[in-house]
């Protein structure tokens, strides 16, 4: 089984998470094209094949849709929601 | 404050279904082919068939290539032969199911006669026919499916010769179900997968995907993203069209979506129908093994 | 193993070489062929669609030979006794897939009822032209069993003996008719079915997770598989790697292939096959296969009684060759004569094989009907001389 590589993106109201297989990448540009919340862009550095792999430009924004995984041609790039539990407190900020 | 859950390390939806000691694959940049694999595993796991009776037969070409990267029992046969074979396969053990999954020279051109046989008599099959409007494997060549007027190796100045229409030429064979997408249009592809799956006869689910090396260069279509935009753009959804009007045209409109979906007895159904009807109590049934 | 039962008709019958043929694959477990009409083999397809559906099995005539002869192997690959039966026209279109079950080791028979050509020749009349044909026709190198059946007894019983190979030695196994034994009628006698020896097809008992479907045995020979087991196996008909994935370069190349023609040449003495008569004491050798045999024994039999000591050498397995036996005669006698229905086909693999110890003649006949004895005798008499 693979290991899940490089840059896991947390942060409070992050809802997803993307993974990324450094090595895979050939920097076509779907996944930067068709993610919804726009949130992926391919990175200045490259990998040893000399593509530029994409990273996550606003941590905040990755909902963990999948879009970039559905579209991967290459296998280098997957998406998972992940639930985000809501304290006490925030939901009567909401609710008030 | 919320607390930040622990993210347990996921694996990618495709991989259990990739030949990992065979990655990377052979495809090219921007090559729309393995976006098709990702909705092909996504649509596996979806229809929770049992992976280990999931056979997928290819041809030669670029597509042809899948079914080596498929951790299923997997069939890389001759060129043009994938529907026979896979014919054979499942007449033999019905439990099966069996996938084909080529590109449109493969099927269309060389397998073409057994193409509309196959889809005649309702071989329960799931075809996924790779468009890329050429022959990419060989070079670029001009295809049953390239537009009028689009350049190939063997057609230098212009294809001259008028394409098929393959939701038309399926649905006329008789085909039961018969759907086309683009790369573009993922989770249909994924969910016309599924329905494939699920469903019993000839399934035919055509994918109009970017030969960015070949095809879109030589056309001076720009790059796969530029066609992935153009299939955004151009595509329509149009469920229940009639297949006699879903050409396309070089840098036309591409109707999409699901045409056909009947129901008719398979062959193997037919089949045992036929005997028992004239053999009675004498037919013995072939049996799995 | 013993036969099944159900496919075994047993009992005194008077079939043509068609009908035992088809016979002989029920009687050796055949559960699944797929064919196209062609004359003048179209009889056994016929015969099999008519019995399997009460025997257990399945038939399914494809829309051509193409599609025949892969149909078969994708049926092979679920775990069926499979074979296909054609003429000359459809033994050409049959080329490439008799290639890629080579290349697979898939376990079948393909049936050669073969006419006069070339192209579309004579299609109700007999030939024996495709005989190079069954040896070289794929391209690439690999090498099959072919046997040659010259009656319809033999159609049966080595029909038999054609589906044990295929599956001993996982490859396409060719059995050479003619349309002569195809069509003639004679008493065919089916034993039952404990009287007839079947090998079963060597299914791994490893699990998926050390099976290799390329992995030879001593033998060399790899263990079967079947899709559906979970063993999660890749066939290809590219240069491939005992894991079965795509391996192309000349390693790999030289790995594969030449264990695949090894496969047969060094299990060569135990495959060959062949009847002499009146051979012990024989100054000349007369080689025929086929219908053939039949009226060169004529022949010798009026060469015997004017004295000349001629014998029979009837190759069964055609391929591959008796090359030892050739050799070996070729010390003793003065000469062969081989008799053939085409302008020259065996003999070069006899003169071959002679190496120049022992004269080589060939009778030849471009097909349509078989020779007259009186030309074999002929040159009997011109080599005894």
């Amino acid at each position: 089984m693979p290991e899940p590589p490089v840059s896991l993106a947390r942060s409070r109201k992050h809802r997803g998470v993307v993974y990324i297989n450094w090595d895979r990448c050939k920097g076509c540009g779907f996944c930067v094209e068709f993610c919804p919340p726009k949130v992926l862009a391919l990175a200045d550095s490259y990998n040893a094949h000399g593509y530029h792999p994409p990273h996550l430009t606003n941590e905040q924004g990755c909902t963990g849709c999948d879009l970039c995984g559905l579209y991967c041609p290459d296998f280098a790039i997957y998406g998972v929601r992940v639930p985000v539990e809501i304290s006490e407190a925030e939901v009567k900020a909401h609710e008030g | 404050m919320s607390t930040l859950p622990m993210v347990e390390p996921a694996i990618n939806p495709v991989e259990p279904f990739l030949r990992t000691d065979r990655m990377p694959h052979i495809w090219c940049p921007g090559c729309g082919i393995g976006t098709t694999v990702n909705c092909f595993a996504r649509a596996l796991v979806e229809s929770k068939l049992n992976l280990d009776k999931v056979a997928i037969v290819s041809g030669i070409g670029c597509t042809g290539r899948v079914a080596g990267y498929m951790r299923l029992d997997s069939f890389h046969t001759t060129h043009g032969r994938a529907i026979p074979f896979a014919t054979g396969l499942k007449l033999a053990n019905p439990e099966l199911s069996v996938v084909v999954y080529s590109g449109d020279g493969d099927l269309i051109a060389i397998g073409g006669n057994h193409f509309i046989h196959a889809a005649r008599r309702n071989v329960d099959l799931k075809v996924i026919c790779i468009n890329n409007f050429t022959y990419g494997m060989t070079g670029g060549q001009v295809a049953p499916t390239t537009p009028i007027g689009a350049t190939a190796t063997t057609t230098p100045y212009g294809c001259f010769e008028r394409p098929f229409n393959l939701p038309y030429l399926a649905e006329s064979s008789g085909a039961v179900y018969v759907a086309r997408w683009t790369s573009f249009h993922v989770r249909h592809i994924t969910r016309s997968m599924v329905e494939a799956f699920n469903k019993k006869g000839f399934s035919f689910i055509e994918i109009i995907t970017p030969c960015p090396t070949l095809y879109l260069r030589r056309n001076k279509l720009g790059d796969s993203l530029d066609t992935m935009r153009y299939y955004k753009q151009k595509s329509v959804i149009k469920n229940g069209a009639n297949t006699k009007e879903v050409e396309i045209a070089l840098g036309g409109e591409i109707i999409c979506g699901k045409f056909v979906d009947i129901e008719r007895p398979t062959l193997g159904q037919s089949m045992s129908m036929q005997l028992s009807k004239s053999l009675g109590a004498r037919y013995a049934a072939p049996g799995g093994r | 193993m013993k036969a099944n039962p159900a496919g075994v008709l047993t009992g005194a019958h008077f079939l043509d070489g068609d009908q035992a043929c088809c016979e002989g694959a029920l009687a050796a477990g055949a559960n699944f062929a797929a064919g196209y009409p062609i004359t003048p083999s179209t009889e056994v397809v016929e015969r099999f669609a008519a019995r399997i559906p009460t025997v257990g099995g399945l038939f399914i005539q494809m829309e051509d030979e193409l599609a025949s002869s892969i149909a078969i192997l994708g049926a092979a690959w679920a775990g069926k006794k499979v074979f296909t039966v054609t003429s000359g026209p459809g033994f050409s279109l049959m080329m490439e897939h008799i290639g890629l079950a080579a290349m697979t080791e898939t376990p079948c028979v393909f049936v050669d009822v073969q006419r006069g050509g070339p192209s579309t020749g004579l299609p109700t009349l007999p030939g024996q032209a495709d005989m190079m044909q069954a040896r070289w026709g794929s391209h690439g190198d690999y090498e099959t069993i072919a046997l040659c059946p010259n009656s319809p007894q033999e159609c049966f019983d080595l029909m038999i003996d054609a589906f044990n190979l295929a599956e001993q030695y996982r490859l396409p196994v060719l059995f050479m008719m003619d349309e002569c034994v195809g069509h003639m009628t004679e008493k065919v006698v089916i034993p039952p079915a404990d009287g007839i020896e079947i090998f079963p097809r060597r299914f791994t008992s490893l699990p998926p997770s050390e099976y290799k479907p390329f992995k030879p045995g001593t033998d060399g020979v790899p263990e079967m598989v079947k899709a559906g087991d979970g063993y999660r196996f890749h066939i290809t008909g590219l240069t491939h790697d005992e894991q079965g994935y795509p391996a192309m370069n000349w390693r790999e190349q030289e790995k594969l292939v030449r264990r695949l023609v090894e496969k047969v040449r060094k299990n060569t003495d135990q495959i060959v096959r062949y009847e002499e008569r009146d051979i012990e004491d024989a100054e000349v050798v007369v080689v025929a296969y086929g219908i053939t045999s039949r009226v060169a024994l004529r022949a010798i039999q009026m060469a015997r009684a004017e004295g000349i000591r001629v014998g029979l050498l009837r190759p069964i397995v055609v391929w591959p060759f008796p090359e030892k036996h050739i050799r070996e005669l070729s010390e003793k006698v003065k000469a062969f004569v081989v008799v053939e229905m085409n302008y020259g086909q065996m003999v070069y693999e006899v003169e071959r094989c002679a190496a120049g110890k022992a004269r080589t003649e060939l009778v030849d006949h471009g097909g349509g009907t078989v020779h007259e004895p009186e030309d074999v005798l002929k040159a009997i008499r011109e080599v005894a001389r």
